[in-house]
């Protein structure tokens, strides 16, 4: 920096949530016993400040600044859509170990004032003109705090620290910071002497970088926001005599320049504005280590919680935590394991030749000597320590979660009060408003607020456009929603972002497919991919074809629902037509070697994923003709102890139907399936196979029922018992015109084959049979007409003796 | 006499480099150590050397896993290296030993058979009847040669040793001593010895190491390469050594099924497509980068003389399925899954789908 910077203001450069920096700012401020201390972050939050030092505040917490918006989406500061504004917001978040928060704890403690010098969130979170997609997205994610320490967006900007780390000939920017700081920083006499060396190379790097090469462009760029945190230092630098200035590394060499005030005032003039609102949130170390939402972009907070809170001998310290963690996980690791881990990594450390054991070498060292080189137990130290599960606590003092705002704002455009007494409500999804409600009560349902719980309409009308709900409003709910507050600023992002890692979590195909169908009632585009990523994942792993089949019709109709609701369902057919392929290609050998039961049940699945498959694709799709190809190959096997007859029969019928399947094939296929070597049992459940879902065909095609009517009366006597009930069950499932008709072909059948002869020809070979047009009448007529035909010596007895009737089989 | 031999010893071979090494390496060595710890990482991993000597690869993966392997030697700990067929353990051990002791023959080779006296000490009969139990009737194994040198022992294929017989080796582990009761006498392990042994991943469970025997050992695990290009690299130059000692005319355009094999390869064993969208089922098959080298030589071999002499679809076609359908129900769905689902759709990939499709139906 310059030289000699005002001998006034300490200007501590860290990087954020790095714990030697806090250490370092801790024995900094120790030295210095400044009268004010400014950090950087959004001035908005210094009314809240207070609160850090109450009792019931833990952290991993987060300032969370969001746009506060009316009912009147045009009462926004930015003419656009109000629902993105009301969405957007930005995260601060503090761990334990974050340099701003043990500054800011520090001051308060001794009653010293706390300011932030940021740019105003206000002015941060307006839109840009050009760019307002990209800053929600951020916004949703949590940006910020960082500035500097970590860009954002990595890819286009330079990462100061990374620069640094490469001049250093590493490749690890943060093994770097943890070598030259984080490790080093403590030991110096001076507790000012390393932010003057870090403050010289940050200097060095925005020379050859270019000062606005980290900060992007716009308002939130770094030009605007230095200016403006060197506007707030002058002013404490005129109250106060000693100055403390908590901020990311980047910053202070600018902070240090002497800019005329002009100038930065000019800087600051005319920046877009909307209306914010601040609060304290929870925040868990998982979400700072997600990178995206993370300044400093660390990986391991846990890790850092660690360093920073452990009196002496971390590494020891961690290897035994290690130890602990894995014996409760029924690993056998000893006190030796510790030892050796713990030499292990010194040793490394030193090849490595780093000036202690970092994170990298104690997770070799647990790899090597207590994980036995597996990764498994490895990604649970990661997951469990590394990482790890805190979760903050913020005081109740703290403003109400934007969340429960939202909420609010919904309840009163949509005239929906929440009422503690029962009521009903009927919805028609036609209307806007009504569709509206509908929404919010399935992404409330969703967040695991069930302030409406769904019922059967009680309009009884069976249109998909009406929807009827129990809303019953608890107080305990109230709790829920401030809860479901770390998933988003607004029911709709917050159910979102729900559903997205629910469905990350989802353990099975039904599970994310229904989630699938729940993200459409809610309308979640933005979380459906991620659902259909799941669903597609968990069907890529699901190895049995019923769960898959199970699956598809669920898909396919959320396809096309989704069709009718506009909304865009080209992932949602890629999904369904990729479950499609893999029950078509999975069928096959999923057939083989079932017994009655299973057989059954993979008919059901046969038939859904047909119907699905139908409703997917149109007749002629490549798909279809795939799916047909495979059905032939089913229908085609002619073992039966290899695919049983049921499934076989099946096939076959699925594929006649579908035109797929000539009549000369047809009454192959049953001659096979019916010809004396097949198993009587296996035969009769073909034949049910092929005849679910209408005997007509035997009506019509000739071949087929003298083809069965020959089979029935080869059945060996012993196995007719067994056969019987099947195919009485067959039969009874067939509509009674088309079982009357069979029946009397089957007796025409019957009576031409004993007569001889011509018996195939015209409607009046039985006669007052064939003409008889109620069926009631006629079967009051049958036994009579039984009766006296049997007695009759003109007719033979066989066709009584004979069980050749179908319409008596079926009963 | 080197010329003579069909492959000499690791540190015959890259003598020079290892020369060259201890010429230019002025860290602290550990005792009886040629090199230094990070002198050994370099002789592995490659690199230059200040006076322009340029050290190969030996090793061709994470510089973390080298770094460990090495750590490992320097404490008194002894080295297991893990991985699946085709990792390049073995390989790797013998650089190991031959970059820190400069000898890489202390091997016992680990077979059901194995006797203890592979690994503590055997009789010469004839000395031992004619003169009684004495020093010069003792024959040592390579294990108590090399405690008695201060040099690194090599045990491969560790888990196929019979339990009983791996369990000799607690002793010289732990307490770095090994009795000889007829003797009366121990031999105790010189600075510098160490053990390095290999163990086959997926033989788990042959010979379960005893969690004694366990205790006493780091273990490494050599993955599976971790790029793509990485990989074909690794397959290409393998293929090609392998096709020159073999007489295979040289095929030209086959980098391009080279890399598609290694692509197949690797989506099926890693359970997900290359560019990480679709997940797909694994088959129960190793599929390791030496598998694929052998189908590509396989299909060379194919195209050489029953084909056009160039590597087609076709020819490498029947060797993935060979390789990737171990289970004949279970992985024949895997595979059918994965071509319908991922090849039949990928550009370029048609005549690569009817060629498997035509060996896998």
């Amino acid at each position: 920096m310059g030289g000699e910077q005002q001998a006034d203001v300490a200007l501590l450069g860290v990087r954020h949530h790095g714990p030697g920096s806090a250490r370092a700012v801790l024995a900094a401020l120790e030295q210095v016993k400044p009268e004010v201390l400014l950090v950087e972050g959004p001035p908005e939050a210094d009314a809240l400040v207070r609160l850090a030092a109450h009792e019931d505040m833990r952290p991993p917490v987060a300032l969370l600044a969001h746009v506060v918006t009316t009912t009147r989406p045009s009462a926004a500061a930015d003419g656009g859509a109000g629902g993105g504004a009301a969405g957007r917001a930005a995260f601060w978040p503090f761990a334990e170990f974050s340099p701003e928060w043990v500054a800011v704890r520090w001051a308060v403690e001794r009653d010293v004032p706390v300011r932030f010098i940021d740019l105003p969130a206000a002015h941060s979170l307006a839109a840009d003109p050009e760019g307002e997609r990209e800053e929600q997205e951020e916004g949703a994610e949590g940006t910020q705090g960082e500035g500097d320490g970590a860009p954002e967006r990595r890819e286009a900007r330079v990462d100061p620290i990374a620069v640094l780390a490469r001049a250093a000939g590493h490749d690890d920017p943060e093994r770097w910071w943890e070598d030259v700081v984080e490790h080093r920083l403590d030991h110096d006499g001076d507790a000012l002497a390393p932010f003057a060396a870090l403050a010289e190379a940050m200097a060095a790097l925005r020379e050859r970088c270019g000062d606005g090469a980290h900060g992007g462009t716009g308002p939130r760029s770094d030009a605007v926001r230095e200016a403006h945190m060197r506007l707030r230092v002058r002013d404490a630098r005129r109250a106060y005599d000693r100055v403390a200035v908590v901020c990311g590394a980047w910053h202070v060499p600018a902070l240090a320049d002497r800019v005329p005030v002009g100038a930065d005032r000019q800087l600051l003039k005319g920046l877009p504005k909307v209306k914010v609102g601040m609060t304290w949130v929870p925040w868990t170390h998982r979400r700072l280590g997600h990178w995206s939402g993370y300044g400093a972009g660390i990986e391991s907070p846990g890790w850092y919680r660690h360093l920073f809170t452990s009196p002496d001998r971390p590494l020891v310290r961690w290897m035994t935590r290690v130890a602990g963690l894995l014996r409760e996980e029924d690993r056998p690791v000893s006190s030796a394991h510790v030892i050796e881990a713990v030499r292990l990594a010194d040793t490394l450390a030193a090849v490595r030749g780093r000036p202690l054991p970092g994170l990298g070498e104690a997770t070799d060292a647990v790899r090597a000597v207590m994980c036995e080189g597996s990764d498994v137990p490895l990604a649970l130290v990661h997951d469990r320590m590394v990482v790890g599960d805190d979760i903050g606590e913020v005081p109740d003092e703290a403003p109400a979660v934007p969340l429960h705002q939202d909420l609010t704002r919904l309840q009163r455009t949509l005239r929906l009060k929440p009422e503690a007494h029962e009521r009903e409500l009927d919805l028609d999804l036609r209307k806007d408003t009504d569709a509206a409600r509908s929404r919010l009560l399935h992404r409330l349902r969703l967040l695991g607020v069930p302030w409406g719980e769904p019922t059967a309409s009680r309009t009884g009308s069976t249109g998909t456009f009406r929807e009827s709900w129990r809303l019953s409003w608890e107080p305990e709910l109230a709790v829920r929603v401030a809860e479901a507050g770390v998933w988003g600023t607004t029911v709709l992002a917050a159910a979102s972002a729900y559903a997205e890692d629910r469905a990350e979590r989802a353990s099975g195909l039904a599970g994310a497919t229904a989630l699938a169908e729940q993200c459409l009632l809610a309308g979640l585009p933005d979380a459906l991919p991620a659902v259909m990523r799941a669903v597609a994942d968990r069907a890529a792993l699901d190895a049995d074809v019923g769960h898959l089949a199970r699956a598809l019709p669920a898909l396919v109709r959320s396809a096309r629902y989704g069709d009718v609701r506009g909304t865009d369902t080209t992932a949602l057919r890629r999904v369904a037509e990729g479950l499609a392929e893999r029950i078509r290609v999975g069928l096959p050998p999923a057939c083989t070697g079932l017994d009655a039961d299973g057989a059954a049940q993979m008919r059901g699945h046969l038939d859904d994923a047909h119907a699905a498959l139908s409703l997917l694709a149109p007749a002629r799709d490549p798909l279809r003709e795939r799916w047909a190809d495979t059905l032939r190959t089913l229908a085609g096997r002619e073992d039966p102890s290899v695919v049983p007859g049921l499934l076989r029969g099946r096939a076959a019928r699925i594929l006649l139907d579908d035109d797929r399947l000539t009549a000369d094939d047809t009454a192959r296929l049953m001659g096979l399936a019916l010809s004396a070597a097949a198993p009587p049992a296996d035969a009769a459940a073909w034949i049910e196979g092929f005849l679910a879902g209408g005997g007509m065909l035997l009506v019509h095609d000739e071949r087929l029922l003298p083809l069965l009517d020959g089979w029935l009366a080869s059945v060996p006597a012993h196995a007719f018992t067994d056969v019987l009930p099947l195919l009485r069950r067959t039969f009874a499932g067939l509509d009674p015109g088309v079982r009357r008709t069979v029946g009397e072909l089957a007796r025409r059948l019957a009576g031409g084959g004993t007569a001889g002869a011509s018996a195939g020809t015209g409607g009046t070979g039985v006669p007052g049979f064939a003409d008889l047009p109620d069926p009631e009448r006629a079967e009051a007529v049958l036994p009579v007409l039984r009766l006296l035909l049997g007695r009759a010596p003109a007719t033979p007895a066989a066709p009584q003796d004979h069980p050749t009737h179908p319409e008596r089989t079926a009963g | 006499m080197t010329t003579a031999v069909l492959r000499p010893h690791a540190e015959e071979a890259f003598a020079e480099e290892l020369a060259a090494l201890a010429a230019a390496d002025d860290r602290p060595r550990p005792a009886r150590w040629n090199l230094s710890p990070w002198a050994v990482a370099t002789y592995l991993l490659g690199g230059e050397l200040p006076d322009g000597t340029v050290i190969t690869p030996k090793y061709v993966g994470p510089r973390r896993i080298v770094e460990v392997a090495v750590t490992t030697l320097a404490t008194d700990r002894a080295l297991l290296l893990l991985g699946v067929p085709g990792t390049a353990k073995t390989w790797v051990s013998e650089h190991l030993a031959a970059a820190v002791a400069g000898d890489s023959t202390l091997l016992v080779q680990g077979t059901a058979g194995t006797a203890e006296e592979a690994i503590r000490y055997g009789w010469n009969y004839a000395q031992l009847l004619a003169h009684g139990p004495s020093r010069d009737a003792l024959v040592p194994s390579p294990v108590m040669r090399a405690m008695g040198e201060g040099r690194i022992a090599r045990i491969e294929e560790l888990t196929r040793i019979p339990a009983d017989v791996q369990d000799a080796l607690i002793t010289v582990l732990s307490e770095k001593t090994l009795p000889v009761p007829e003797l009366n006498e121990e031999v105790q392990a010189v600075r510098g010895f160490n053990v390095i042994a290999t163990a086959n991943d997926r033989d788990r469970g042959v010979n379960e190491l005893s969690s004694a025997l366990r205790r006493r050992f780091n273990t490494v695990v050599l993955p599976l390469p971790a790029g793509v290009e990485e990989e074909v690299d690794i397959v290409a130059r393998r293929v090609e050594q392998i096709g020159r000692s073999l007489d295979l005319p040289e095929a030209p355009r086959g980098a391009e099924e080279i890399r598609r094999v290694v692509t197949v390869f690797r989506e099926l064993r890693d359970g997900v497509t290359a560019d990480g969208r679709t997940k797909v089922k694994s088959p129960s098959g190793t599929l390791s980068t030496a598998e694929a080298i052998s189908v590509v030589t396989n299909g060379l071999a194919l195209a050489a003389h029953f084909g056009d002499g160039v590597l087609r679809p076709s020819d490498v076609a029947a060797g993935i399925l060979g390789a990737v359908v171990r289970d004949p129900a279970a992985d024949r769905v895997v595979f059918n899954e994965y071509l319908e689902t991922v090849v039949r759709e990928r550009d370029g990939w048609k005549d690569f789908y009817r060629a498997c499709r035509e060996v896998a139906h």
